[in-house]
């Protein structure tokens, strides 16, 4: 309880750091002729955990690194709040930095990596030494203070390079996929200790990951990127419910794209299928509609599956079953339409059977949850995309 | 932008000093070396070639000194590549003393297991007369079966130290694999162990090679007529005849020729096997039991001892009584005295002062070029890499003289002092450090760096306080090596000193050429102390396991 006091203490003796709003406009980055980033733009608040997530390649990490300043800027421009960081060295940006392999000296101390930073904040022994202890302990490493970094296991190496990236009281934190190296059972544990400790701190942090998971279970919002373009930027629930385009949609989490037909029928969206199957869909946007052809993307979790008695008159999607998979809660379904798409479908598992491969089976659609997109544009059709790279609105102290 | 510039001026400053370095003391000698060698009074011929063509004398030397290389390079192959099989796959009992046996042995100084060899089997030597009075005549140290005997037994722990560490890094589970697939004993030696660590046993090859082909020590003291390339440079700058820079000059350009050759021969030989293997499961030694297990044993110890017990011999010679160089019966600390009129103080204060400063030199040299390879590759900085590797391919006897013929005229006269041996030990160390140099830095992942940036330190604080401690595990150890073989280097310095510039190498063979015997030995052992006390700093850096070369 004693120790738990001090660590109250801590929090108040200002580990809250000054955070800074960061913005960046119309950022370019060639390497030689190759243009990775073409013109990108983006606003993250102070405070926030913003992340930037896509496939490898797409460009997130040039991002990260033309922000921390080991990536050289071609174009556009970087502000820390009204402050132009362009051409600063990185040493001078007042950022800190967590890297994929932790980049712990292994020539020093755990203590000694700590309080590195420390040295050209011109600050005396003593000093350091509290600082260092303070954010050791916020990261529960302080037992190991003096150890030499390779005593320690990848988990705590991460805690150290963490608390190392934060004793220098920095505007931004930058961790470039910090989790990657970790096995999945510590991943998941030390994403919630670096969720809880940004939060504490408050300190505005830029998430590098291309773990879709880890992105939705930490952020605050997300940029989804590709090729070095934003494709949508917003709150993780409403990316994955309301991808805006559906590079997003088949990204993040599992989708199944089906072609099928857009009806306006008296000011109402009713989406029909080849075979005829028809269900009316709610969100979609008024200006959107109109007869037309459209991609639907539906989540395994958006099917339901019906066994189909023979002679019943069951209408929707007539599948067959070719293989299941019970996974406890869930029982995974892999089924092939009669127009011959495959399809995956996640159901609650039941207590009686799993169908057997091979059945015939009719699947219904949560017309609420599904998505349509123009199959040319590959935009979203949906009411309630929330994709901007702007400001969101402000967040009470809390 | 003005800081960025800065930065770049910081290093691209560095680059072109070193480039200027090794312009002037190694492009230009070289350069020096290769006019001298085609011109005569001002006139361009080919002299100095023709002479050397004209005599067997003369041409025989390259010949020989080839054959020997190959003949030692062989037998070093044939008897150590068993001995590290038989250390790696078996729990030989006093393993790790077999190994610091072998270490020692390839450290010590050349010439003194030819030195130790001419007291046992010389004309005079012990084993001789115990030979004779059991009736057995004609076995003799000197010429050329002597010179291969004497090499191998210095050069084939190099072999065991090598293959040692390719065994290391060999993943049981492909020998269980092989061993499913029914291939099993000698044939899984050829097929898959040989196979694996071929890239090694080429690179241990071309190091005896080097190493054998270079060898001046050896040849002049057992040669005794079979003369050798660096005898025959040795003798014509400082024979009867006077100094002959011209022809010295041809032959040192022919000895490059023919190690060059070599060198891109093997080369070509190692490309053909390129991978890379590292083991997650190492192999764990079996029990070395029955029969086997003692010839094992036997093998491994017999063939350590006689590389070894020679130079204790010297040793024990150190402590004997002479009487104007004739062995008296007894033991006392006469020949220490006599050494100490000798110029002993003077020789060991020059061979410090020489090793350190040449040491640090290479030192610094190696970890800049090292940085500026991996970091910041272009056209300069691989160009003073290649440069750099250059003296790889350049026996000492070579270096010697080219440093000679560049540094005994204006507009730079270095000749005769410490400093110009310092230069040719350095040159002569720089391929194998800036080697295990850039190694090391090619582990240090970027980020680290970056790390150290982010964290506000400036760029030189950052690669000194964070960079250069993290090569160092990786470069102290090689530090210790190059540090070993700087005091013992003996063929470029033979051709640079002079009595003020003595160091216990030389100090060594001026003695054995004077014939006090004693005395030679007193200066052998002193060296080998100075390199068992290395060894020993070197075991504290590096796991026996991790020994590398």
């Amino acid at each position: 309880m004693v120790e738990d006091r001090n660590y109250t203490n801590c929090v108040k003796e200002g580990l809250i750091s000054v955070s800074v709003t960061i913005s960046i406009r119309h950022a370019v980055k060639r390497y030689g002729s190759v243009t990775v980033i073409p013109d990108l733009s983006v606003n993250i608040r102070e405070g926030e955990l913003f992340t930037l997530l896509g496939p490898s390649g797409c460009g997130k990490t040039t991002l990260l690194r033309m922000i921390a300043g080991f990536n050289s800027i071609e174009g556009g421009e970087f502000r820390f709040n009204d402050k132009i960081i362009n051409d600063m060295e990185p040493g001078k940006r007042d950022i800190g930095m967590v890297f994929q392999n932790y980049a712990i000296f292994p020539n020093l101390s755990v203590r000694k990596n700590v309080e590195f930073g420390l040295k050209y904040k011109r600050m005396s022994k003593e000093d350091m030494r509290r600082e260092a202890d303070k954010f050791l302990q916020l990261v529960h490493v302080d037992q190991y203070a003096d150890r030499m970094p390779e005593r320690l296991s990848g988990g705590q190496q991460q805690r150290v390079a963490l608390a190392r990236a934060l004793v220098i009281q920095p505007d931004v934190l930058l961790m470039d996929e910090p989790l990657s190296n970790l096995d999945a059972k510590l991943r998941v544990e030390m994403r919630t200790v670096i969720k809880n400790i940004q939060k504490q701190v408050g300190i505005t942090t830029v998430y590098v990951t291309h773990d879709q998971e880890e992105a939705m279970a930490i952020s605050d919002r997300i940029a989804v990127m590709k090729d070095g373009v934003i494709h949508h930027c917003g709150e993780p629930k409403n990316i994955y419910q309301r991808p805006a385009d559906l590079f997003v949609a088949t990204f993040i989490g599992k989708s199944n794209l089906i072609q099928a037909k857009l009806k306006a029928a008296g000011g109402k969206a009713v989406l029909a299928f080849q075979n005829g199957y028809e269900a009316e869909i709610p969100a979609v946007r008024e200006e959107e509609l109109r007869d037309r052809d459209v991609t639907v993307s539906i989540r395994p979790e958006e099917l339901l599956v019906q066994p189909c008695q023979e002679g019943s008159d069951a209408v929707g999607l007539k599948a067959t079953i070719q293989d299941s998979v019970f996974l406890g809660s869930n029982t995974h379904y892999f089924v092939t339409l009669e127009t011959g798409e495959d399809v995956e479908i996640i159901q609650e598992s039941e207590i009686d059977s799993i169908i057997p491969p091979g059945s015939r089976v009719v699947l219904t659609l949560k017309a609420q949850k599904v998505n349509l997109f123009d199959p040319e544009t590959t935009l979203s059709l949906m009411k309630g995309v929330k994709n901007s790279t702007g400001l969101p609105a402000g967040r009470d102290g809390q | 932008m003005s800081v960025k510039k800065q930065r770049r001026d910081f290093w691209s400053v560095v680059s072109w000093v070193l480039l200027l370095i090794f312009l002037v003391f190694l492009i230009y000698p070289v350069g020096r070396l290769l006019i001298e060698a085609v011109y005569t009074n001002g006139q361009f011929s080919g002299d100095a070639f023709r002479k050397f063509f004209s005599k067997p004398n003369y041409y025989n030397t390259i010949f020989n000194s080839t054959k020997i290389a190959i003949c030692v390079m062989a037998a070093s192959l044939v008897l150590g590549i068993p001995f590290a099989y038989f250390y790696s796959f078996y729990q030989l009992k006093g393993r790790k003393t077999l190994f610091v046996l072998c270490l020692l042995c390839t450290m010590s100084a050349p010439f003194i297991g030819a030195y130790a060899w001419i007291l046992l089997m010389g004309n005079s030597g012990i084993l001789t007369q115990m030979l004779k009075s059991i009736g057995i005549t004609g076995l003799s140290i000197y010429g050329f079966g002597g010179i291969v005997f004497v090499q191998t037994l210095k050069l084939f722990p190099l072999v065991v130290i090598y293959m040692n560490g390719a065994f290391r890094d060999i993943d049981n589970s492909l020998l269980e694999a092989a061993e499913s697939m029914g291939c099993k004993g000698v044939d899984r030696f050829k097929r898959v162990i040989m196979a694996l660590t071929m890239p090694t046993i080429l690179a241990a090859a071309l190091l005896v090679f080097m190493r054998s082909f270079a060898d001046f020590g050896t040849p002049v003291l057992i040669g005794r007529g079979y003369s050798t390339f660096p005898v025959l440079i040795y003798n014509s700058y400082l024979g009867e005849n006077g100094t002959d820079y011209h022809f010295a000059a041809a032959v040192s350009v022919i000895a490059v020729l023919v190690t060059a050759a070599i060198f891109l021969i093997q080369r070509f030989a190692s490309n053909r096997f390129k991978f890379t293997i590292s083991a997650l499961h190492p192999i764990a030694p079996k029990e070395a039991s029955g029969l086997k297990g003692v010839l094992m044993h036997l093998y491994c110890y017999i063939l350590v001892g006689v590389a070894l017990l020679p130079q204790i011999y010297i040793v024990n010679m150190s402590f004997r009584n002479y009487r104007n160089a004739v062995l008296q019966p007894g033991y006392s600390l006469v020949n220490y005295r006599k050494a100490l009129e000798k110029m002993l103080v003077r020789s060991i204060g020059n061979t410090l002062i020489v090793s350190v400063a040449a040491l640090v030199i290479i030192l610094v040299i190696a970890i800049l070029i090292a940085y500026l390879v991996v970091r910041r590759s272009n056209v300069l900085t691989n160009t003073i890499d290649t440069v750099s590797m250059l003296p790889y391919i350049m026996p000492g006897s070579v270096i010697g003289i080219a440093l000679v013929v560049a540094f005994s005229r204006k507009p730079l006269v270095l000749t005769g002092g410490l400093l110009i041996m310092t230069i040719a030990l350095a040159i002569r160390r720089m391929p194998f450090t800036s080697r295990s140099a850039t190694a090391a830095m090619m582990k240090i992942p970027i980020s680290i760096e970056e790390a150290a940036l982010s964290l506000g330190a400036p760029k030189l604080e950052a690669f000194v306080k964070i960079t250069v401690p993290m090569m160092s595990s990786g470069i102290i150890s090689g530090a210790v090596l190059s540090f070993v073989s700087i005091i013992t280097e003996m063929s470029s310095g033979v051709i640079l000193y002079n009595n003020n510039t003595i160091t216990l190498t030389i100090g060594t063979y001026s003695c054995i050429t004077s014939g006090i015997y004693g005395v030679a030995a007193v200066f052998a052992t002193i060296t080998m102390v100075v390199t068992v006390i290395c060894l020993a700093l070197y075991l504290k850096f590096t796991k026996l396991e991790d020994v590398r070369m």
